[in-house]
């Protein structure tokens, strides 16, 4: 009983100060297998001393000196045994420790350097998002494998791929200089909304890791907010809590997944709704517009409507003509045209949407979009077929019978017109 | 265990091994693209390279590096069974080649990357960075 106590007290911690401890770890290290390791070794330490001793007052801080110790003796070893065989070649540092028992007060926050060490452009984007969620979440191994539905063996295998990159490399733990900060700066951010919309599948199943994915992406959002706060770190914080604040609404009771336009929005958590809004004032305030804010002042539109058809539809196409300034893709075009069809330019969104057929073929929401513009013009043959070929695209089981009640719809409501 | 017995309340500096801080390292950029598709012409690009190479200088990076007669007039060797094998050109045929080369001691891979990236020929072709293995003597 006392045991299971110890543990699960010892699993919360960790849960919670991990990546501040690695971080601090690496900050004096630069290696980012030995920091792990030793916070690893000073879990094993707690397991036993906690139990013998009682809790610690502050369980972080003591997983923290012990594994900094730990990480000073192997470090002191590994000098010794390298300067024999290596030869004078190794460079040495002083580094002042004070270690005064468990009594060492503040852990210090290196956690932005790490994170932009984790979202270096130098790994794969894969490599990125399951480092940041082992180093920074202090997620396992096992728990990341599950989240993006590949083995333990792969996910364990990408990650010491990628800390071997990091090392072999000499790549620094440290924040970007300046010139570089903007680029460096997007791909955490792209790390970070990865790990959100990979929580936003919520129909996949798996709900429980999912709901952590989603947790975590707006923990790590709030922590790049707080240590660098800028116009699209606060503005990616928005629009992530803003998405939140659907999270009830967007899943019915058998996981099925619910579009925006179908949601019963008293299910929507008006405190988040506030929070995101509020966030995206003060990201706006710092007048550097990009497009995580923009995308988040959509989604506050959205917010705002008591119902679909109250959506501000002419604020939204706006919005989305800023948006192409900063991101002119396809996707982004086809959503500011589904959403003039939306403000009753059916055929004009219809043309639109059909010249970007080269670039989207591929892209289900295209055929979805064509469908449902093809219904609401009375064309029911034509949105049945746009529907056939989604349904058939589609490979998620969820969002095919989704699909299959939308295209149920056509065959047995009378030709719309609006 | 893994406690070790020094548990004082004494503050005490140690030496430690830092692996590459503050340590040079060499880092080999190999320059590919495709034959005969430069964007600018042959004396340009040559003035833009000697101009990186000034640069590199001035900024005390320590480098070396050449560019290569075309991919027509490479040997490939292979040594099996001991057995000497030799075949005309390179072993794989692909679109880019490998051009010329730059060795460049840094601290990072960052930093080669920030040299990598001004190689004239990245404009149109691709660098490749590897860190050099070091071998324990």
């Amino acid at each position: 009983m006392k045991a299971e106590f110890t543990q699960r007290e010892l699993a919360l911690t960790y849960r919670a100060n991990s990546g501040r401890i690695i971080a601090a770890l690496v900050a004096s290290c630069s290696d980012l297998q030995l920091a792990e390791d030793a916070l690893h070794d000073a879990c094993l330490q707690a397991g036993k001393a906690w139990m013998d001793n009682g809790l610690p007052n502050d369980p972080a801080a003591w997983l923290y000196v012990a594994s900094k110790r730990r990480l000073i003796d192997v470090l002191r070893a590994k000098s010794r045994k390298e300067r024999k065989s290596a030869g004078d070649t190794l460079f040495e540092m002083e580094m002042q420790v004070s270690v005064s028992d468990e009594e060492e007060l503040d852990i210090p926050d290196e956690r932005l350097s790490l994170i932009f060490t984790c979202c270096h452009p130098a790994l794969s984007r894969n490599a990125q998002v399951a480092l940041t969620l082992k180093t920074l979440c202090g997620l396992t191994v096992r728990e990341i494998a599950r989240a993006f539905l590949v083995s333990d063996t792969t996910m364990g295998q990408r990650l010491v791929r990628a800390k071997h990159k990091l090392r072999v490399n000499a790549i620094r733990y440290l924040v970007p200089k300046k010139e570089e900060l903007g680029a460096r700066l997007e791909a955490v951010l792209s790390v970070i909304y990865l790990i959100y919309n990979e929580s936003y599948s919520c129909y996949e199943g798996q709900s429980l890791t999912r709901d952590d994915l989603a947790n975590e992406a707006i923990r790590l959002a709030s922590i790049v907010c707080r240590l660098l706060p800028s116009g699209e770190s606060k503005g990616l914080l928005a629009l992530i809590t803003l998405h939140q604040s659907r999270r009830a609404a967007r899943c019915d009771d058998a996981m099925g997944f619910i579009a925006l336009e179908d949601q019963d929005r008293t299910q929507w958590d008006h405190q988040l709704i506030v929070k995101g809004r509020k966030l995206l004032l003060e990201a706006l305030a710092e007048d550097q517009l990009g497009k995580y804010q923009l995308q988040a002042a959509i989604s506050a539109v959205h917010s705002e409507a008591q119902t679909w058809a109250e959506t501000d539809w002419a604020q939204i196409i706006g919005l989305y003509r800023q948006l192409l300034l900063f991101d002119p893709s396809p996707v982004i075009r086809l959503n500011m045209l589904t959403a003039v069809a939306f403000s009753g330019g059916l055929a004009l969104a219809k043309q639109g949407i059909l010249a970007l057929k080269n670039d989207l073929d591929n892209y289900l929401p295209f055929h979805v979009a064509l469908a449902d513009i093809e219904y609401r013009l009375g064309n029911k043959a034509s949105s049945i077929s746009y529907y056939e070929h989604s349904i058939a695209m589609c490979r998620n089981s969820v969002e095919q019978a989704h699909l299959k009640r939308k295209m149920q719809r056509v065959y047995v409501t009378p030709a719309v017109s609006r | 265990m893994i406690m070790n017995s020094r548990k004082s309340d004494v503050d005490y500096g140690v030496f430690i091994n830092i692996y590459y801080r503050g340590v040079f390292m060499q880092f080999l950029a190999m320059i590919y693209s495709t034959e005969d598709q430069d964007d600018v012409d042959f004396d340009t690009l040559i003035g833009q390279y000697a101009a990186l190479e000034a640069e590199m200088e001035a900024a005390g990076v320590t480098f070396s590096g050449n560019a290569l007669q075309p991919v027509s007039t490479a040997t490939s060797v292979r040594s099996r069974n001991g057995r000497v094998e030799l075949t005309d050109g390179p072993y794989a045929e692909t679109k880019e080649q490998l051009g010329g080369y730059y060795l460049f001691e840094c601290e990072s891979l960052d930093e080669a990357i920030r040299w990598a990236s001004k190689i004239p020929s990245a404009r149109y072709g691709s660098i490749e960075i590897r860190p050099v293995m070091e071998f324990e003597s």
